[in-house]
């Protein structure tokens, strides 16, 4: 009972996934009637500009975001816990988490178009700080068990500031560091909303080239980018699970 | 440590959320550089007003039907204790959204292949499938937290129920949905506020024929180019938004 219970919702969860995997290998353009199988859609992932370009952009926006949301974030984590004005500054950082992705997207797309036109700059800035709040949650949680002390003891015995920070604080708070650089790119992939009103003409996420793509009628390329993308995010999220059982060990 | 590290950050979010908020506030209360509440009391007019009563009805009975499939599972997936199974749950919350509801939608779809399989007629283009498109984009944000609540808590205190002669009932009514009221409003959060908000699903599921409130604001600045009504509807949800969050969360704690 319990088992076929979780199993109807596993099943109701992965077969829409299963349905773009299966028609990912289809020989047919149609997902109608199913022609053999083949991976002629594989290859056209990479040969298609459209989608070349979009993979291009989302990588280097993603990773680009997470960097620079990442030092932002515990510069800000670090520097916040000696600030009086920090329950307002956490407050502020979280709005994008509470607010409507649309009304994000919207308001920042009203701040850029005053001062410059829309394009993969102003998406980048718009990621960045959607994920902040991201980093925060998982950075400020390991800044509280570091302890001052050793620091101050690295700084009594002839470290300089910047030489303690590095080989004293930084090592402890790393894990939590590396798990919100992660998190935050996964958001950044994942967006669709705030991309969407804040990219220019022409620039496209993988979220948005699939938006406008489907608007055109169905392209059987787009199975394909899904299942790798799958196997991306299945494979990603075996290794961080590893890498956290191993971290507990 | 010093303070000014922090000093970068708080730029940025001075800059980039307090900013294009007054921004979104500014183009809300003004009409051709006068001040004016008729971006805002748009509301009340029936195009946006129908699109706002629809949203809020299809974000609730999601949150329903979340709770309603989670709440079992959660207690289905305490009493295994399958790290395994638990992130088969969580897997395709990372799955991108867009492409998940171009499944959906080929699912549904005229010919679609549940339609061939079942000969059912397709529901593609209605609220049902705008519906099954929500639950199923949100629904491992509820499994998650009401998962991690029901988890949380101590075997020690249901074996003493029992020792004490709660039968089955009274202990899922007095221990295990208490203690996970927190998991369970956090869920509620979750699924409600993204569901109200989106335009994608009913855009893609909906076919033109579910308007959401979201779609109504989407449409205000891709095609009709009203920033200004755009915003005041945009002020609207937000702070509608932002007052049911925080009621919820005053249950919380």
């Amino acid at each position: 009972m319990k088992k076929a219970y979780i199993g109807l919702i596993l099943a109701f969860l992965y077969i829409p996934i299963l349905v773009l995997i299966v028609l990912s290998f289809n020989n047919s353009k149609y997902y109608v009637s199913f022609g053999g199988w083949t991976l002629r859609w594989y290859k056209r992932v990479f040969t298609d500009e459209t989608i070349r370009t979009a993979i291009l952009s989302t990588a280097l926006i993603s990773m680009a975001s997470a960097l620079i949301s990442t030092i932002l974030g515990t510069l800000g984590a670090i520097g916040l816990r000696k600030l009086r004005i920090k329950r307002v500054a956490l407050a502020i950082s979280d709005i994008p988490l509470l607010n409507p992705d649309i009304v994000t997207g919207v308001s920042m797309m009203l701040l850029f178009v005053r001062f410059t036109e829309l394009n993969t700059m102003t998406v980048l800035l718009a990621h960045i700080t959607f994920e902040i709040p991201y980093v925060l949650l998982n950075v400020s949680p390991a800044l509280l068990a570091w302890d001052d002390d050793l620091y101050h003891a690295a700084l009594d015995l002839g470290a300089g500031s910047a030489y303690a920070f590095w080989r004293v604080v930084f090592p402890e708070i790393f894990p939590g560091i590396l798990s919100g650089f992660l998190m935050a790119m996964t958001m950044s992939i994942d967006d669709f909303s705030i991309t969407y009103f804040t990219r220019g003409a022409g620039v496209n996420t993988l979220s948005t080239m699939i938006y406008t793509e489907l608007k055109r009628g169905v392209n059987p390329a787009m199975y394909a980018l899904s299942t790798l993308l799958f196997l991306a995010v299945f494979v990603l999220l075996v290794l961080n699970n590893y890498r956290e059982d191993a971290a507990r060990r | 440590m010093s303070k000014r590290l922090a000093y970068p950050y708080l730029a940025w979010i001075v800059g980039f959320i307090i900013i294009p908020i007054l921004f979104i506030c500014y183009y809300g209360l003004t009409r051709d550089g006068h001040f004016t509440f008729s971006n805002i009391a748009a509301i009340t007019e029936n195009v946006h007003w129908i699109p706002l009563v629809l949203s809020v009805r299809l974000s609730l009975i999601c949150v329903v039907i979340c709770l309603l499939i989670s709440i079992p599972l959660g207690l289905a997936l305490r009493s295994i204790r399958s790290r395994f199974l638990v992130f088969l749950f969580m897997m395709p919350m990372w799955m991108n959204t867009v492409l998940s509801i171009l499944a959906w939608k080929l699912l549904l779809g005229t010919n679609g292949i549940i339609g061939r399989l079942f000969h059912v007629r397709s529901i593609l283009n209605t609220q049902l499938a705008t519906e099954i498109g929500m639950v199923y984009d949100l629904l491992p944000f509820a499994i998650i937290p009401i998962y991690n609540a029901f988890a949380s808590i101590d075997d020690s205190i249901i074996d003493a129920a029992y020792d004490l002669g709660a039968d089955r009932a009274q202990v899922l009514t007095k221990i295990m949905l208490p203690g996970a009221k927190a998991g369970i409003l956090s869920a509620v959060v979750m699924v409600f506020v993204p569901a109200l908000t989106s335009f994608v699903i009913s855009d893609m599921l909906g076919g033109g024929k579910v308007s959401l409130i979201g779609n109504v604001i989407e449409q205000e600045f891709t095609n009709s180019m009203d920033w200004n009504l755009g915003s005041g509807l945009g002020m609207v949800l937000m702070v509608f938004v932002l007052l049911s969050t925080m009621l919820l969360r005053g249950g919380e704690s």
